[in-house]
């Protein structure tokens, strides 16, 4: 007999609303149904009515962990449209900030996976080894999280040489507690029998998924936004692009774990060059931005982040799409989650470290009749063609 | 029957005062738990000014859910904890025994479970349904291993009562002193941990996946029975296991002290064994307590035959 078990929208694994409808018989998983819309904040139609500068500091609002990740893209699709170069000092700064950024998400997803399995020890000894990165954030940034460090052309705040050594120490303590906690993953018993051979997503699914980030990665689908498209410091840097082979939840674990150690060379790297280059310029003036488009890409911790942006010769960007990585990651559940159990339903959608109210899109219900909508591919088509047709008539004055 | 029993049974040893060090030990739970987290924890009173709150919050009966059946169960839950803390403590206290009272009180701690199973399913929730079915598989798991190891017990002693088995160790030594002993004592200690419902073992009621499962539906007074329930298992299977393996508890001079001391760290160890594991799934509990612990009960019996 073949019974509906909710996630949601509201649930002790779900950091905001989200709705997993599980279609179980007995404790084993035969479908699943997600529905977003829950938490649609219109984000993108906002950015239209903000001028250029003060939409770093909306979409920093996107995601509470991606706050640097967001305004990152956006400032290279600006840039992008504009063909500036960013000085070498800002380049670096950016790195740092966008890798500590990484580090602290690792750290705090590692201890929500520890909280899921109710591993609460895991989960408190993490947030608390997150701390420092937390501090290192606020030192260089003036904030633990918001760091409203992107700006279109540089970056908003030098990184002051007396901080450097104070960093590299908060780092090398980083490093001792990352190892041990990478151990105590490596070495549980316990965790390995209830994360092993779990919601597997192997590489032909990741690219059939489109999956992106640490939940590609753990399945052997070698992507990484970083490499593959190098802005700024990353084509100046070394770096390893971590990835596993079976895709189940032991991997993404330990995809997420070593990608730590990764991002604090990259820190190390760009500390390094900070000192090299002396004191200098941080930020390039721009003036007005012409007509146009811009694409900016970037490796959020959890994939690759996309922001598109179209100008036309005004103040505010005319259009603003952002494809948050989450979107794509999510959707991955409607293959990995099938055949597994309810016990390990929970942990597989948090395994790919979701974002819910980045990935929300506006969904549609009757308040009435409670009754609500799909939309289809038609409809969307339908829809995006009358939008562009109004734009085009709006350019042109016709 | 004498109006003694029932002091004996509302008073000490039996409801109040199980309630009473229940609610402590649930205080020594959440201050070693949040030690080991690096927290502060809660100051010793927080049990107590916790249930005194749920008891005068409202109660939500939910509308699909047959209401007799959901109240009444928390409540019959508790009646048989308590009765299982009296014979124990009575045996311990007062030696007043009788032939197969360790059968008994093994059936009535049974009772609690069973009530959760009953009062989950009466609430009609679908994630309390698969909490009842998950707590049913789970009894079905640990209640063959927790009879044999005790039967290691029994079988030195030569007797069920617990009067007997406290006399044999009083008169030849703790039954942890021998291999036999041990081996069972930690079989016992892991059905503990699952007749507790505690982590690694807490799938019943699995926060993170069924949102606390069995007790999904149940809000205000009912949840404080609950809670009042497990605390008082938490202190009765401790007392328990010291009667059976420990040489018993004793109020008398020094040795109570001692009595104390064997139960704190009987409490510790289970609490360290919560707060250093993620939870199983429900297939690998029954495979760990059908495999495993199945089997070192069984050697421990045969251990204890062969004079270990």
């Amino acid at each position: 007999m073949v019974k509906k078990i909710p996630i949601g929208p509201f649930h002790p694994i779900l950091e905001e609303p989200e709705f997993f409808e599980l279609h179980v018989d007995g404790e084993r998983v035969v479908d699943i149904d997600m529905t977003i819309g829950w938490s649609h904040r219109g984000i993108e139609l906002l950015s239209e009515h903000k001028t250029w500068d003060q939409v770093p500091f909306l979409v920093e609002r996107v995601c509470g962990i991606c706050s640097c990740s967001h305004p990152y893209a956006y400032v290279k699709a600006v840039e992008d449209l504009l063909q500036i170069e960013v000085p070498e000092r800002a380049q670096y700064i950016r790195a740092i900030v966008a890798e500590l950024e990484r580090l602290h998400s690792h750290l705090l997803w590692t201890g929500l996976a520890g909280h899921f399995i109710g591993y609460n020890t895991v989960f408190m000894w993490t947030w608390k080894y997150r701390e420092p990165v937390l501090d290192i954030l606020e030192a260089v940034t003036g904030n633990r999280n918001h760091y409203a460090m992107m700006r279109i052309g540089g970056v908003r705040r030098e990184i002051p040489v007396e901080e450097i050594p104070n960093i590299r120490k908060m780092l090398d303590d980083l490093v001792e507690k990352n190892k041990m906690l990478t151990g105590a993953i490596v070495d549980d018993p316990v965790i390995h029998a209830r994360t092993e051979g779990v919601g597997i997503l192997d590489k032909k699914m990741c690219r059939l998924y489109g999956a992106l980030g640490p939940t590609a990665r753990a399945g052997g689908y070698n992507i990484d936004a970083r490499r593959d498209h190098p802005i700024d410091a990353y084509g100046k840097i070394d770096f390893d692009v971590i990835v596993c082979e079976n895709g189940d939840v032991y991997d993404k674990a330990v995809v997420r774990q070593l990608e730590n150690f990764e991002s604090i060379k990259i820190i190390r790297q760009a500390l390094d060059k900070l000192e090299a280059l002396g004191p200098g310029d941080i930020c390039t003036e721009i003036g007005e931005v012409p007509p146009g488009e811009g694409i900016g890409v970037y490796e959020a911790p959890r994939g690759e982040v996309l922001h598109y942006i179209r100008s036309n010769g005004g103040n505010m960007p005319m259009r603003h799409k952002i494809r948050a990585p989450s979107f794509n990651n999510i959707l991955t559940n409607e293959y990995s989650v099938v055949g597994d159990t309810v016990a390990d339903a929970g942990l597989i959608t948090a395994a790919v470290d979701p974002c819910y109210s980045c990935t929300e899109r506006v969904g549609r219900i009757d308040r009435n009749s409670g009754e609500r909508w799909i939309m289809s591919e038609g409809d969307l088509i339908r829809m995006s063609q009358e939008k562009t047709e109004e734009i085009r008539k709006m350019m042109t004055g016709k | 029957m004498d109006l003694k029993y029932l002091f004996f049974y509302l008073i000490f040893p039996g409801f109040l005062f199980t309630g009473v060090v229940g609610l402590l030990t649930t205080w020594v739970d959440r201050k070693v738990t949040a030690r080991v987290h690096w927290r502060v924890g809660p100051p010793w009173y927080q049990p107590f000014a916790d249930t005194m709150k749920l008891l005068g919050k409202e109660v939500i009966v939910p509308a699909g859910s047959k209401k007799t059946g959901f109240l009444l169960m928390p409540v019959i839950g508790l009646a048989a904890a308590t009765l299982a803390s009296t014979i124990i403590w009575l045996a311990n206290l007062f030696s007043v025994s009788f032939v197969g009272d360790s059968i008994v009180v093994l059936y009535i701690m049974t009772i609690p479970a069973i009530a959760m199973i009953l009062g989950a399913s009466a609430s009609g929730n679908p994630l309390a349904v698969l909490g009842a079915s998950r707590e049913m598989k789970l009894l079905f798991a640990y209640e063959l291993p927790l009879v044999i190891s005790m039967l290691t017990t029994v079988y030195k002693a030569g007797s069920f009562s617990f009067e007997r088995i406290l006399a044999e160790q009083a008169s030849s030594g703790i039954m942890l002193g021998s291999a036999s002993g041990i081996i069972a004592f930690i079989v016992m200690i892991m059905c503990v941990q699952a007749k507790l419902t505690f982590i690694p073992f807490d799938i019943p009621e699995a926060e993170t996946e069924l949102a606390g499962g069995t007790h999904i539906e149940y809000s205000g007074a009912p949840l404080a029975v609950i809670k009042l329930n497990t605390a008082i298992m938490f202190f009765v299977l401790p007392v328990f296991m010291i009667t059976l393996f420990w040489g018993g508890v004793s109020f008398a001079g020094w040795s109570i002290l001692t009595s104390i001391l064997k139960y704190v760290a009987i409490v510790v160890i289970i609490v360290l064994i919560k707060n250093t594991n993620p939870r199983v799934r429900i297939d690998q509990a029954l495979r760990f307590f059908w495999g495993p612990m199945l089997v070192l009960s069984v050697v421990a019996l045969v251990l204890a035959v062969l004079g270990y």
